[in-house]
């Protein structure tokens, strides 16, 4: 009988072993760095702009629940509401990460080495939509007297989900492949989310309010640029353009 | 050697067993309200055994307490059998547990070290409920009742109903196993709605034919109607949960009809199985023959309570 108490402890305690050597290695990341290729000629460079449009009634604003955490709903007077579909009056549609999807093979660019803000403030991500080249550092910071999880969930790069204390230290890091759009999420506040578009070069924006984009400097040839929207998807459109041209497209999402 | 019954011994099972369902409703509330992630490191949370109970953390950290109190009950009921038990089969199953118990502790550090990959959240789940089952099943074999019922002879129709009653139990563990598949995103809602009226037919017929055996047996007959009422409860249940979870997937929170529901739905689940099975263990008891003689001698009646009282 008493062999089999002791074998009971000794497997309580091996278990109790395993627990605390259990944390996971991060593995480690390599970034997308292309061959030398062709560089970017100004003097023939052209520019792509635009506007994303919206059409038919955009989903109503959701309301947010932030009892969950009374930090979070102290930070705001009354009841916290989110536009997932963000319009102007003339249906220019905000937040649509629009790039070159495809034309841009063989090219290289200089990597972006300038830190791009996430904020964190009021209990929601600041910007909802951020676009950031491949390697390119994101600050992630806290703003409030909460403490936030940061747990970004991509299907191609590597998956993270780190803690933040209130006001704390920001958090610097890069995705190494391109991806539209990564989720980021945080689990504490399950209404929070953002997210991050990870592209391999550097002809991308994010439409503010009235929706207008504009692709500067870009080398002549056929591109195909894609608009996506967290909630309304992608739509694409091709463009040629020639030596030093300028050329304006719209991009238009259906609503129901 | 004859088992006694050991009432101290029993009500600690009962109240592991009652202990585990509250870790299984915790787990489900973890799931249900996304917070599974909410506490990036493990065994710790956030390097410390008190973390900021806020938002998701609440529900995350919970569930690691429960799961430490469920753990060292377990550990105590090991030890108590291991003293007491005179039966082996339940040494070794209360053993069993305890290696259940300490494996779902890694599988549920697996699911939050390595952001909760898809085949360990699902074993996380099934897990859950196996051992929840094991926890009832000991507190059966420590219970008065097992220890002293009368067995009676073995007919073709009893041993019909003992078979049916294994197989739905089998029936109803599968049926969790797609569960756990659908609600982690392994697996769509169909099996699952085919396991669903799998189980309703499995249990009808064994409903049937332990009507029809006329054991005349208390528990066996409450098991039965036990059982009937869960499956009835959790058809309801799966329905209102699917619903709410389906309306939830435009949400930008998870809302609460869906967390009550999917959290009963999973509760209802685990007391079926644990039904099933202590009917299919009930009936075995019940219906043991002469040629289980040796089996029955290890089962321990006629009882002694605790004390030396007969």
């Amino acid at each position: 009988m008493k062999v089999h108490v002791m074998l009971i402890l000794v497997s309580a305690l091996l278990a109790l072993g395993n627990l605390s050597c259990g944390k996971k290695e991060e593995a480690p990341t390599t970034q997308e760095t292309p061959a030398a290729g062709k560089t970017v000629d100004p003097a023939t460079a052209g520019t792509i702009s635009g506007i994303v449009k919206f059409t038919g009634t955009p989903p109503p604003p959701v309301r947010l629940r932030m009892d969950a955490d009374a930090a979070c709903a102290r930070m705001h007077a009354g009841a916290v509401q989110v536009r997932e579909v963000e319009t102007d009056a003339s249906g220019g549609l905000a937040r649509v990460v629009v790039y070159v999807k495809e034309g841009l093979e063989g090219y290289t660019f200089p990597p972006a080495t300038e830190a791009i803000e996430l904020d964190q403030e009021g209990c929601m991500y600041k910007p909802r939509v951020l676009a950031v080249r491949t390697g390119q550092p994101i600050e992630i910071l806290n703003s409030d007297d909460t403490t936030h999880n940061i747990h970004p969930i991509p299907k191609v790069n590597r998956e993270w989900n780190r803690s933040q204390p209130p006001k704390g230290e920001k958090i610097v890091d890069s995705f190494a492949r391109q991806e539209v759009a990564i989720p980021v999420k945080c689990n504490i506040h399950p209404w929070m989310q953002a997210y991050i578009a990870v592209i391999a070069h550097p002809y991308f924006q994010v439409t503010g309010e009235s929706g207008t984009f504009e692709l500067k400097n870009l080398p002549p040839g056929t591109y195909t640029l894609e608009a996506w929207h967290e909630k309304l998807g992608t739509t694409t459109q091709q463009v040629t353009l020639g030596p030093n041209e300028a050329k304006t497209v719209e991009f238009v999402f259906q609503g129901s | 050697m004859h088992t006694p019954y050991r009432p101290r011994l029993h009500r600690y099972a009962l109240a592991t067993a009652a202990a585990t369902l509250l870790l299984l409703v915790a787990g489900g509330l973890v799931t249900s309200n996304d917070a599974g992630l909410s506490v990036p490191d493990w065994p710790l949370s956030y390097g410390s055994l008190f973390p900021p109970m806020v938002g998701g953390i609440v529900y995350e950290h919970s569930h690691r307490v429960i799961a430490a109190l469920v753990g060292l009950m377990t550990i105590g009921l090991a030890v108590w059998l291991a003293r007491v038990e005179h039966r082996t089969w339940v040494r070794y199953l209360a053993y069993a547990a305890l290696a259940l118990v300490v494996l779902q502790g890694i599988l549920g550090g697996l699911t939050v070290l390595f952001y909760m990959p898809r085949p360990i959240s699902i074993a996380h789940a099934t897990m859950a409920q196996i051992f929840f089952t094991t926890v009832a099943a000991l507190a059966l074999f420590t219970s008065q009742w097992w220890l002293t019922a009368a067995t009676r002879p073995s007919t073709k129709a009893s041993r019909r109903a003992v078979q049916f009653a294994r197989l739905t139990t089998l029936t109803i563990l599968a049926q969790l196993i797609l569960g756990a598949a659908y609600r982690h995103g392994g697996l769509g809602i169909t099996p699952h709605l085919l396991g669903a009226g799998a189980v309703l037919v499995a249990t009808s017929w064994t409903n049937r034919l332990v009507r029809r055996a006329d054991f005349a047996v208390g528990v066996v007959t409450r098991l039965r109607i036990l059982l009937s009422s869960l499956v009835g409860t959790q058809i309801l249940l799966g329905f209102g949960a699917w619903w709410a979870v389906v309306r939830n997937q435009q949400a930008l929170q998870p809302l609460p009809e869906m967390v009550g529901l999917t959290v009963a739905h999973l509760a209802c689940g685990a007391l079926t199985l644990a039904t099933a099975t202590l009917l299919w263990l009930a009936l075995h008891r019940v219906t043991m023959s002469a040629e289980s003689a040796d089996l029955r001698a290890t089962i321990g009646s006629p009882a002694l309570q605790e004390g030396g009282r007969r």
